[in-house]
C-alpha cells in the first residue's frame, strides 16, 4: 500500500504492488465481510415491528411443549394488545382414528351463502373485505365445469336454470400446495386437514397459485376486526388472527371439529346441505352417504384426492 | 503496517470461521426444528397425555376437560343422544278479539272441531264456508283429512287410521316422503348443529317442519345477503350495471 511509485510495466499496476499474502488477505477479507453481511441480513428486518419472541419464533423454532405453551401465551397478549379482546389460543391436535371428510348435497343447496357468512365470522376474517374461505359458485344446469360459473350472483335465489356449487379447502389427500410451499409451512394432519403455520409462512403464495379450487387466501393487510366481533375460541393453526403478508385456508374449523363440534358453516346451513363426519367411522352419516347417493368430485382428474365430496339425491 | 495487516487476516479468517460454524450449526438447527415441527403431531400422538396436559395447564385452556386423555378411556362408555327437535304440542288459534278483560286469548283445534262435522273431502281453503281460509295450500292434492284426524282434531292420523300426537308429526310425514326420512336418519337430510362426535357431546336435529311448512312445503327462495369482496371480481356495482346491459341486448 505504501508502494506507490509509478512503474513502466503495463499490466494490472494495482495488484503488482501488492504480495501473493497481500492478495490472499484481502480476497477473504471481502469473502468474509461479504458472509458476516449475508449471515445478519434476517437481522435487519427484525427490527421492524416485530418482537424479539416472534422473530426467535420465525427462524429458530423450537417446539418443547413448554415453549409451545409459551408462544400461544405470547400470541394471545399480542392478541390483547393489537385488538384489545381476550382470546384463548389452544393448540388443538388430531384425534386418534379420525379423518374429516366433507359432503354437500347439491341438490338442497340453493346459494343462501350463510355458509360463507358463518366462516367469515368463524375464523376472524377481515370485516372490510368480507373474506371468507367459502365462495359458492352459481353454476349453469348440466355442467360441473367451474369455469362456467359465478361467484357474484346477487337476489333471490335458487334460480330455476342454476344449481350452486360451494367450494373450498378439499383437504386433498395429494395437496399440491403443499408440494409446491419451498419453506415447508403447510402440511397435512393426522385427520386429513391441510394446515398452515402462519409464523412459518413466508407469503410467496406459490400455494395459492397451486391449488385448482381457489382454497387459499393472502393477507394484503392487517385483518381489522372489533373487538366485540372477535371469536375468542381459537386455534393455533386455524382461527387465531393471522398475521399480514401470510396464506390462510379452511381447516374444517379444526378449532371445532378436533373439539368434537360440527363445522360453523355446518351449522349455519338452513338447508342441510352440509355433512361432516369421520370416514373412519363405518357407521358415520359421511360413509352412508359415499355408500348410498351419485357422489362427484371436483376435478377429479387432476389426482388430488379430496376429502370432499358432492353429492345429488 | 505489516503487522496491522496480519492482525486484520487473523480477524478475517476467524470471522470467515465463525461464520461458517455458524452457518453450519444453523441449518443443522433448523433442519432439527423441521422435523420436530412435521412430526408435531405424531410426537403428540405418542406422547398422547403429557405434552397436551402440560400445555393446557400453561395456558389456561378451557377445552382441557374434552381433552384426549378422559376422551380415549371413555369412548364407548359416554353417549350423548342426538336430540330431535319436536313441536311443542297441537297449535292453538290465536283469538282475533280480546276477552272482556282485554286478554288475548288462543283456544285449541278441538274448541270448534269438536261440533262441527268433518268433511273428508275438503281438499282446498277456497271451499271453507268460515275460518283457515287465508291459508296457503300447496301441498299435493291431498285432503286436510289425509293428515289431520277427524276423529280427534287436536291429533294427527296415519293412512291406517292409526292417531299420531302432533309432536310426532315426523312419522306422518315419513308415509310419503320415506326417502327423505331415510337420508334423515343418516344426517344427508336436514340440518343439525352439535357434535359430530356423539363421545363428546350431543347433537341437535330439526324435524321435518322446522324448515317445511306442512301445507305448502317447498323450501322457499332465499336472498342472497352476504358477499366476500375479491378484487380480481371488482366492486359489485360493476357487475349489476353488465347485467342490465346485457339484458337490454337480449332485447
Amino acid at each position: 500500500m505504501t508502494t506507490t511509485e509509478p512503474t513502466t510495466n503495463p499490466s494490472l499496476p494495482v495488484l503488482e504492488n501488492f504480495s501473493r499474502r497481500a492478495a490472499v488477505k484481502a480476497g477473504f477479507a471481502t469473502l468474509g465481510a461479504g458472509a458476516f453481511a449475508a449471515a445478519i441480513s434476517p437481522l435487519r428486518q427484525a427490527a421492524k415491528n416485530t418482537s424479539a419472541a416472534e422473530f426467535m419464533q420465525t427462524h429458530y423454532t423450537e417446539l418443547s411443549p413448554e415453549q409451545k405453551a409459551d408462544v400461544l401465551a405470547r400470541l394471545e397478549t399480542e392478541t390483547k394488545e393489537k385488538y384489545n379482546a381476550e382470546v384463548t389460543i389452544a393448540d388443538d391436535r388430531p384425534i386418534p382414528g379420525t379423518k374429516f371428510v366433507y359432503a354437500i348435497n347439491l341438490s338442497v343447496c340453493n346459494g343462501n351463502g350463510k355458509c360463507v357468512e358463518a366462516c367469515h365470522k368463524e375464523n376472524n376474517h377481515d370485516r372490510d373485505t368480507n373474506q371468507s374461505y367459502i365462495r359458492v359458485i352459481e353454476m349453469p344446469k348440466g355442467t360441473m365445469d367451474m369455469e362456467q360459473g359465478s361467484t357474484t350472483y346477487s337476489g333471490a335465489v335458487p334460480k330455476d336454470d342454476k344449481f350452486y356449487l360451494p367450494v373450498q379447502c378439499q383437504q386433498c389427500d395429494e395437496p399440491p400446495c403443499v408440494d409446491v410451499c419451498p419453506v415447508k409451512a403447510t402440511w397435512k394432519e393426522e385427520d386429513g386437514i391441510v394446515v398452515v403455520d402462519y409464523n412459518w409462512c413466508i407469503g410467496c403464495r406459490y400455494c395459492e397459485a397451486a391449488c385448482p379450487y381457489h382454497a387459499r387466501r393472502f393477507n394484503w393487510k392487517k385483518p381489522e376486526v372489533p373487538a366485540k366481533e372477535l371469536n375468542p375460541d381459537q386455534s393455533y393453526l386455524s382461527n387465531r388472527i393471522r398475521p399480514v403478508g401470510v396464506v390462510e385456508k379452511c381447516t374444517y374449523c379444526l378449532h371445532r371439529t378436533r373439539r368434537g363440534k360440527l363445522p360453523a358453516c355446518l351449522e349455519a346451513c338452513p338447508t342441510g346441505a352440509r355433512v361432516f363426519g369421520n370416514i373412519l367411522d363405518p357407521n358415520s352419516n359421511i360413509r352412508w352417504i359415499l355408500e348410498h347417493k351419485r357422489v362427484y368430485i371436483l376435478k377429479e382428474e387432476l389426482g388430488t384426492k379430496p376429502a370432499f365430496f358432492y353429492y345429488f339425491d | 503496517m505489516l503487522r496491522v495487516a496480519n492482525l486484520l487476516f487473523a480477524g478475517v479468517v476467524c470471522l470467515a470461521v465463525a461464520m461458517i460454524f455458524v452457518v453450519v450449526n444453523r441449518s443443522g438447527q433448523r433442519d432439527d426444528s423441521r422435523i420436530t415441527h412435521d412430526a408435531l403431531a405424531e410426537h403428540d400422538v405418542v406422547a398422547k397425555v403429557a405434552p397436551i396436559d402440560s400445555q393446557a395447564d400453561g395456558t389456561g385452556q378451557e377445552f382441557q376437560p374434552g381433552s384426549d386423555a378422559p376422551r380415549v378411556s371413555t369412548t364407548s362408555a359416554t353417549q350423548h343422544p342426538i336430540i330431535i327437535r319436536k313441536p311443542s304440542g297441537p297449535p292453538r288459534i290465536e283469538l282475533a278479539g280480546t276477552d272482556p278483560q282485554g286478554r288475548i286469548g288462543s283456544v285449541a283445534c278441538s274448541t270448534c272441531h269438536h261440533v262441527r262435522k268433518p268433511n273428508l273431502e275438503n281438499k282446498s281453503p277456497a271451499t271453507l264456508d268460515e275460518f283457515h281460509q287465508g291459508m296457503t295450500f300447496n301441498h299435493g292434492s291431498i285432503a286436510c283429512y289425509a293428515c289431520h284426524n277427524p276423529a280427534d282434531s287436536d291429533a294427527l292420523r296415519l293412512a291406517d287410521g292409526t292417531k299420531v300426537a302432533y309432536e310426532n308429526v315426523m312419522t306422518l310425514c315419513s308415509q310419503c316422503h320415506g326417502k327423505q326420512a331415510e337420508s334423515f336418519a343418516h344426517g344427508a337430510h336436514g340440518g343439525m348443529n352439535g357434535h359430530w362426535d356423539l363421545t363428546r357431546g350431543p347433537q341437535m336435529k330439526n324435524n321435518c317442519i322446522d324448515c317445511h311448512d306442512p301445507h305448502a312445503p317447498s323450501y322457499p327462495k332465499m336472498i342472497v345477503g352476504f358477499k366476500p369482496k375479491d378484487r380480481f371480481n371488482g366492486p359489485l356495482s360493476d357487475d349489476h350495471h353488465h347485467e342490465g346491459a346485457e339484458s337490454h341486448d337480449d332485447h
